[in-house]
């Protein structure tokens, strides 16, 4: 075995997706030294597959937005499970994020007065998502990319070290996040590349590894969402909420089966794209729910109208929140008005002329192009729901993103939890991570500067060590690869987009047996760049993470937003009244029940009262906010 | 409908290595990278591949299929004949590590060296106006996934190590022409440190990059003969090079 190496920062920010990255920009220009960890190349991170835009309410197409309808919105969406102060953070600051890419030299789609344009998406009342075509996500990565790289050039230039304050230590993994005195002091890992070990020792750690997609059998997710964050949080003593939520965007490819659940932008719908069964019905009017009655037109006519004129028109409804077309989808398909291949269809070439398709959705057309022999502009798309995002995630302070219960650990971006509630809009993933990535540097710049770290003891890396030898000293044992596949089943059939509470406990069951299983997962070949050794401490995660899951669904007796039970049709108000928090006793994850925080007058002030009447008890409604 | 395929895998490191056949199950529609999953999963445990999106977004899974600079997410098993051999091989102009994963470190640190976009000084946030067709041109170069491909197939280094040190390679050549053009960019002489720092000379225009990239990008007609162009203009009319930033100035 190599010498173990050894590191000391400020900041460790695990995670170079959008949130790492504006986390680490922030720590350092506070003027603390930061290490970032990716689990794969520098830029490659899963946010370059963001596609439709970032939300914000700029209101350079239509001047009616601002912050509050922002912020309504997003409630409204998350079904008002939401933290209300993520929500209205991230309402009231994304504006100032998109424009500060900007300055950093961002290149987004214009207007005609050569403002930066705003799209269209699902659930926002207005055109709110700046974008760039439908590739947005590596236009925020590249930018932020290029950030640090700036960053490095001045390092460079005043002490002759581009890494002398801000490292990008690319393919490592975090194993453990450790802590001396129940405060943070570093995490372990090793080099993907060589397999030989590393510790960071550093008073703050931000988690910032985005989702948990892999866990599931069909999704858009790349194979880095494995939950890691989650899991190195439970373990370090965070708490995770709510994490029966999880998106199941309703458009992801279907055929062929290599491609299953890669994404199709939700800008495809927002450009004009109609969904439509195998009976050429134009289905989603049959499922417009009541509370969203008033704002989607319930004919084809006015929906039609409501791209030429947005004011005196309600929008089509295929632009509801994305847990309703995924259940509309998904209720076609079991009727047996589905594709052969267990789809609908989406259409954009009957709207659209096909130059501008190609110039608004060229990723889109490249996509189909390359990987389905299909042509967009002439033919329609086969489409059904993927795994798409955990709304779920660490439980942290809504202003400084620091998780609650461990000093010196933050959580940013999509593996945070609160901001998104019962179910996300699409444009406010990008957002949510510009923002809360930037307040979790913050918070953790201000945490480092007030306190002295504490050195990691030798008996915390020796037990760090020794676990990740186990794979390889256990012989005879488990193919981490056909655990990886049988965890896959599980939750897709027993925890997947609809769920009911018999078979939820058969998956808790199954869970428990693969992990006591996993225990045994033996490795071949040596340390070397060996992709059988890393699902070894990615499925470890992942099987937390699904415990999580499904532990939290099993208790919530009701449907809202990601989270639907046959059982339990529909919402109730009780319930929304409720977090459900997980922790890891070592053991087991155990889930409790906690009090969602009350929403405050000002905030409640905001919507119309008739509309919070759909959502909250009367004691609530007359209560009329908590101050 | 699976069909059995032949594939010749590259496996080893630095020291050696060499071809290996296997026999795997390809299924319809499948793409190279299913088909070196299936056998990862099912006979070679520890195979090394970089991947991550699997949807030609993030330039992760470049190699070589038959000798080609490819992505292995993008390249579809029924492209190959029935019975067709498949060889898939590393990227030859970076150090192997293991397997089909290469050294890539060489294209991190010619970012390093290519100087950042600075905004204009009096412009606050928000407060740029640009016009679509302006920043269209960059915007042809900001879908550079990172592939590394046109670097691979570059013949200025694919078989030149010696030419690493002075040549930026094509991904940095289009870095370079999407910052020169793009309209508030405040840096001077993009074009010059192209040519005279960055090796822009070195390039003959074969345009086998424009032919790799996966992005289609038009990296040698849109990026790489502009600029060669307009560097025998800036450097041989310093007045017209003036006149276009200031005209870009006020047109922002």
């Amino acid at each position: 075995m190599t010498e173990l190496e050894r590191y000391k920062y400020d900041v460790l920010v695990i995670g170079a997706g959008g949130a790492g990255l504006r986390a680490a920009v922030e720590a350092r220009e506070a003027g603390l030294r930061v290490a970032i960890i990716c689990k794969s190349l520098f830029g490659k991170a899963h946010t370059v597959m963001a596609e439709g835009g970032a939300a914000a309410s700029m209101g350079n197409v239509n001047s009616g937005d601002n912050w509050q309808v922002h912020f309504r919105d997003t409630m409204r969406g998350g079904k008002f499970l939401n933290h209300y102060r993520m929500a209205e953070l991230h309402a009231k600051e994304s504006p100032d994020r998109i424009y500060e890419l900007e300055m950093w030299g961002a290149l987004f789609d214009r207007t005609k007065e050569g403002k930066i344009s705003q799209r269209n998406f699902g659930g926002h009342e207005y055109p709110r998502l700046a974008h760039v075509g439908d590739r947005t996500g590596l236009e925020l990565i590249r930018t932020m990319q290029q950030k640090i790289v700036q960053l490095q050039q001045k390092d460079a230039r005043e002490y002759g070290d581009a890494q002398a304050n801000i490292r990008v230590f690319a393919e490592l993994t975090i194993t453990e996040i450790i802590k001396e005195s129940g405060k943070i002091a570093g995490a372990y890992g090793y080099w993907r590349e060589g397999g030989n070990e590393v510790l960071f020792e550093a008073p703050a750690v931000i988690i910032a590894t985005g989702g948990v997609g892999k866990t599931f059998k069909i999704t858009s997710n790349s194979w880095e969402g494995t939950g890691d964050g989650h899991a190195l949080a439970l373990k370090a003593g965070a708490n995770l909420v709510d994490m029966e939520f999880l998106q199941f965007h309703p458009t992801g490819m279907v055929w062929p089966p290599s491609v299953r659940g890669i994404l199709v932008t939700e800008s495809v719908r927002g450009e004009g794209g109609v969904l439509t069964n195998t009976l050429g019905e134009r289905f989603m009017f049959k499922y417009i729910p009541e509370v969203f009655k008033d704002k989607y037109a319930d004919n084809e006519e006015e929906a039609d109208r409501w791209y030429l004129d947005q004011d005196n028109n309600r929008r089509p409804p295929e632009l509801l929140p994305r847990d309703e077309v995924a259940r509309a989808i998904n209720s076609e398909v079991k009727a047996g008005r589905g594709t052969e291949h267990g789809g609908v269809f989406l259409d954009v070439s009957k709207r659209i002329p096909a130059e501008v398709i190609k110039k608004r959705l060229p990723s889109m057309w490249h996509q189909f192009y390359e990987l389905a022999g299909v042509d967009i502009t002439k033919e329609a798309m086969e489409v059904g729901p993927t795994c798409h995002y955990v709304m779920g995630g660490v439980e942290v302070e809504p202003d400084t993103a620091a998780a609650v219960g461990v000093p010196g650990l933050y959580a940013a971006g999509e593996v945070a939890g609160g901001m998104h509630g019962s179910n996300r809009l699409g444009g406010n993933s990008l957002s949510d991570l510009l923002v809360f990535g930037r307040r979790a540097g913050m918070g953790a710049a201000a945490y480092v500067k007030s306190v002295t770290a504490v050195a990691v003891s030798e008996a915390s890396v020796k037990a760090a060590a020794d676990r990740i030898q186990v794979p390889f000293t256990n012989s005879g044992g488990e193919n981490a690869y056909s655990l990886h596949q049988e965890l896959q089943e599980i939750t897709h059939n027993l925890v997947g987009i609809i769920r009911t509470g018999s078979e939820l406990k058969d998956a808790i069951a199954k869970i428990a047996d693969i992990r006591a299983r996993s225990k045994n997962v033996s490795v071949a070949g040596d340390r070397k760049f060996n992709p059988g050794f890393h699902l070894a401490f990615d499925l470890d995660n992942m099987l937390l993470v699904a415990e999580s899951t499904a532990k939290s669904a099993i208790e919530r007796e009701e449907s809202r937003g990601g989270h639907t039970r046959d059982d339990f049709p529909g919402m109730n108000d009780k319930w929304r009244q409720v977090n459900h928090i997980s922790s890891f006793n070592g053991q087991e994850v155990i889930v409790r029940q906690q009090a969602l925080p009350a929403i405050p007058k000002e905030l409640f002030d905001l919507f119309d009262i008739h509309e919070l009447e759909k959502y909250m008890t009367p004691e609530e409604i007359a209560k009329g906010g908590s101050n | 409908m699976a069909r059995k395929v032949n594939l010749r895998i590259w496996r080893g490191d630095s020291t050696s290595g060499s071809l290996q056949n296997v026999e795997v199950d390809a299924n319809e529609g499948e793409v190279v990278l299913d088909v070196i999953h299936r056998v990862q999963a099912t006979q070679m445990g520890d195979l090394a591949v970089r991947w991550n999106c699997k949807a030609g977004k993030c330039g992760s899974c470049s190699m070589e299929i038959n000798g080609k600079p490819r992505l292995a997410c993008m390249t579809r098993m029924s492209s190959f004949e029935e019975g067709e051999e498949i060889t898939v091989t590393p990227l030859r102009a970076f150090p192997v590590i293991k397997d089909l994963v290469t050294d890539v470190s060489f294209n991190y640190k010619k970012a390093l060296e290519i100087p950042a976009y600075e905004h204009p000084a009096d412009l606050g946030p928000g407060e740029a106006r640009m016009e679509q067709i302006d920043v269209e041109r960059s915007q042809e170069f900001r879908k550079c996934i990172e592939c590394f491909l046109c670097q691979d197939t570059c013949h200025v280094i694919r078989d030149h190590e010696e030419n690493k040190k002075s040549f930026a390679g094509p991904r940095f050549f289009i870095r370079i022409a999407e910052l020169d053009m793009h309209p508030l960019d405040m840096l001077k002489n993009r074009k010059r440190t192209a040519q005279e720092e960055h090796g822009l000379g070195m390039c003959n225009i074969t345009k086998c990059c424009t032919e790799v990239c996966p992005e289609h990008i038009r990296i040698t007609d849109n990026a790489i003969i502009p600029m060669k162009e307009r560097v025998v203009d800036v450097k041989y009319d310093p007045a017209r090079w003036l006149g276009s930033k200031i005209r870009r100035r006020e047109g922002s």
